[in-house]
């Protein structure tokens, strides 16, 4: 069974246009996704017909708005079955929600001579919020490797491990490798040592169900705009225990309980977190996401992807001299590889002349660019409205592409 | 010939093509012809770095002409290196300075020059400037 592609294609209007003459082939999923005619509505409401700022006043807008966002927070909330809706805090983004736990958790629970642990596969999103956070408290930013096939060298996390290590940041798919990493059992062997876990989940929001309570992971981070959201908007999971121990990390209206100029108290959480007006109108888009996620056959579309994804690395494999980074039994929604005497610019900026949008360049991931030797990629990432026939066009495309290079 | 008149030269030659193709497949031509760098230029000092490409510029300045050579990792910027040194090497300060690329433009590949494909091309030309600004001013000072 495969879903009814017309119906959810329908849904995606800018899917259903010409670049540079051809039909759009959109390949670029993991750095952003399109939005779905529900989300572009809902948006359009809260800048058509109603806009009031929220938590702040009694009018009837500002009411709506208000509703409307809370009901975001409670969508997002079950989407990840979270807790309590206090566990849900709205940033800009993965990005932000990263720099949020380095920062505050930073601050309270990491000192000098303290070690952080990522892994070599994080985008720098998971590494430059840390390496500054260590660089203030005078702690060391440690590195799981992986090996050639892109899976995590588990074995090594033992070692890593220390008793001065204080928190462990890790992606949940790999944004380069495509790895879908055991973050189960990863998040399990860091609490045996009483290691909190923060899970960059920018890559796997968009595919999977994910349900916080049952990984037991203390953070989880994702952004709107890869999981058929508006961009601007993305989200903190916190534990509680965590959040309520954890200073600000911005200062400034909403996030207050009472101000003085000799002394400020706090609001309580999620609001301690969400200094100044945030952006509430992508909040609410992202509730409408969410729902539209919802309401799709959760387990078809994810079987769907997963064949998209099967098909593309068998027809690759095909072609001479195409080589892919990343091979794990586990993977999800990205495949990054190189065509030998290529480059990717050059491939990227002739894909684009027939219609096909990819990414190339470093992926925000010099660590693994370095891993493999290489300067560049280029990365073709899928979601549930690409087609069987996309990937035939995009495997042609290569071939033809090819030729002009002999 | 002026700057001016081997740029509508490069025109000319591009305007035939109908297909996309036919201008890239050129493109790569250009790239391929490219007599490459020395290798002892190939240095970090002359690197330009774009996030999508390289490009490598190295400058002399002799009998009042600067002479660059350069090159790129990436083909499609090496054609359009090949086409940049085409009209700017060999050429006095002066000559640079009151010259602007218009061929990239109007042969359909503005999109390259433009700040975002980051290809390290925008800051080729930029550089190449900045030699001819910096070597006008020396021999000036000369005089």
């Amino acid at each position: 069974m495969i879903p009814d592609l017309s119906k959810i294609r329908n849904d995606f209007p800018i899917l259903d246009q010409k670049v540079n003459g051809r039909p759009l082939i959109y390949l670029d999923n993991a750095a952003t996704s399109q939005r779905p005619q529900q989300v572009i509505d809902r948006v359009n409401e809260f800048s058509l017909q109603i806009n009031g700022n929220i938590h702040r006043a009694t009018h009837f807008m500002a009411n709506k708005t208000t509703s409307a966002f809370e009901e975001s927070r409670e969508s997002v909330r079950s989407y990840l079955n979270a807790t309590e809706t206090a566990e849900i805090i709205f940033t800009h983004g993965t990005t932000e929600s990263i720099n949020l736990v380095a920062f505050s958790f930073g601050e309270a629970f990491i000192g000098e001579g303290d070690e952080v642990l990522v892994t070599e596969m994080e985008h720098h999103a998971n590494i430059v919020p840390w390496q500054m956070m260590c660089s203030r408290r005078g702690a060391t930013l440690k590195m799981i490797p992986f090996g050639d096939d892109g899976v995590l060298s588990l074995d090594q996390m033992d070692q890593l491990i220390t008793d001065k290590t204080r928190i462990l940041a890790v992606t949940h798919v790999s944004n380069t490798l495509g790895t879908v990493n055991p973050i189960g059992e990863i998040i399990a062997k860091a609490h045996l040592n009483n290691i909190p876990v923060l899970i960059d989940g920018a890559q796997a929001a968009p595919h999977f169900k994910i349900d916080v309570q049952a990984l037991d992971c203390d953070f989880y981070a994702l952004s709107g705009h890869k999981m058929y959201g508006p961009t601007g908007i993305g989200v903190l999971y916190g534990k509680r225990r965590w959040l309520d121990r954890m200073p600000p990390f911005l200062g400034g209206g909403e996030m207050i309980d009472r101000v003085t100029f000799e002394k400020t108290t706090y609001n309580e959480i999620p609001y301690k977190f969400e200094a100044g007006t945030p952006d509430y109108v992508g909040a609410i888009g992202l509730g409408a996401a969410i729902d539209y996620l919802v309401s799709q056959d959760k387990p078809m579309i994810q079987r769907y992807e997963h064949e998209l994804l099967m098909e593309a690395t068998l027809k690759l494999k095909q072609i001479d001299g195409l080589r892919i980074y990343g091979e794990a039994p586990e993977k999800a929604g990205v495949i990054c590889f190189n065509i030998e005497g290529i480059h990717p610019f050059d491939l990227g900026t002739l894909l684009d002349q027939m219609g096909i949008a990819v990414r190339t360049g470093r992926l925000c991931a010099d660590p693994v660019m370095d891993h493999f030797g290489v300067e560049n990629m280029i990365r073709a990432s899928f979601a549930f409205y690409n087609t069987f026939e996309e990937i035939d066009a995009f495997y042609k495309a290569l071939i033809r592409l090819k030729g002009m290079f002999q | 010939m002026t700057i001016d008149e081997i740029q509508q030269g490069i025109i000319e030659d591009f305007s035939g093509f109908e297909d996309w193709m036919d201008k890239y497949s050129l493109l790569i031509e250009l790239g391929n012809e490219l007599t490459p760098i020395d290798p002892k230029y190939k240095v970090e000092s002359n690197l330009i770095r774009g996030c999508q490409s390289r490009v490598w510029l190295h400058q002399e300045f002799t009998e009042g002409k600067i002479i660059f050579e350069a090159e790129s990792d990436a083909l499609i910027v090496k054609g359009l290196v090949a086409l940049l040194l085409k009209i700017y090497s060999n050429r006095t300060p002066h000559e640079i300075l009151t010259s602007e690329p218009r061929f990239i433009d109007e042969i359909g590949l503005r999109q390259h020059l433009s700040p975002t494909r980051s290809n390290g091309l925008l800051a080729m030309v930029k550089q190449m400037k900045l030699y001819a600004l910096a070597y006008e001013k020396i021999s000036t000072k000369g005089n």
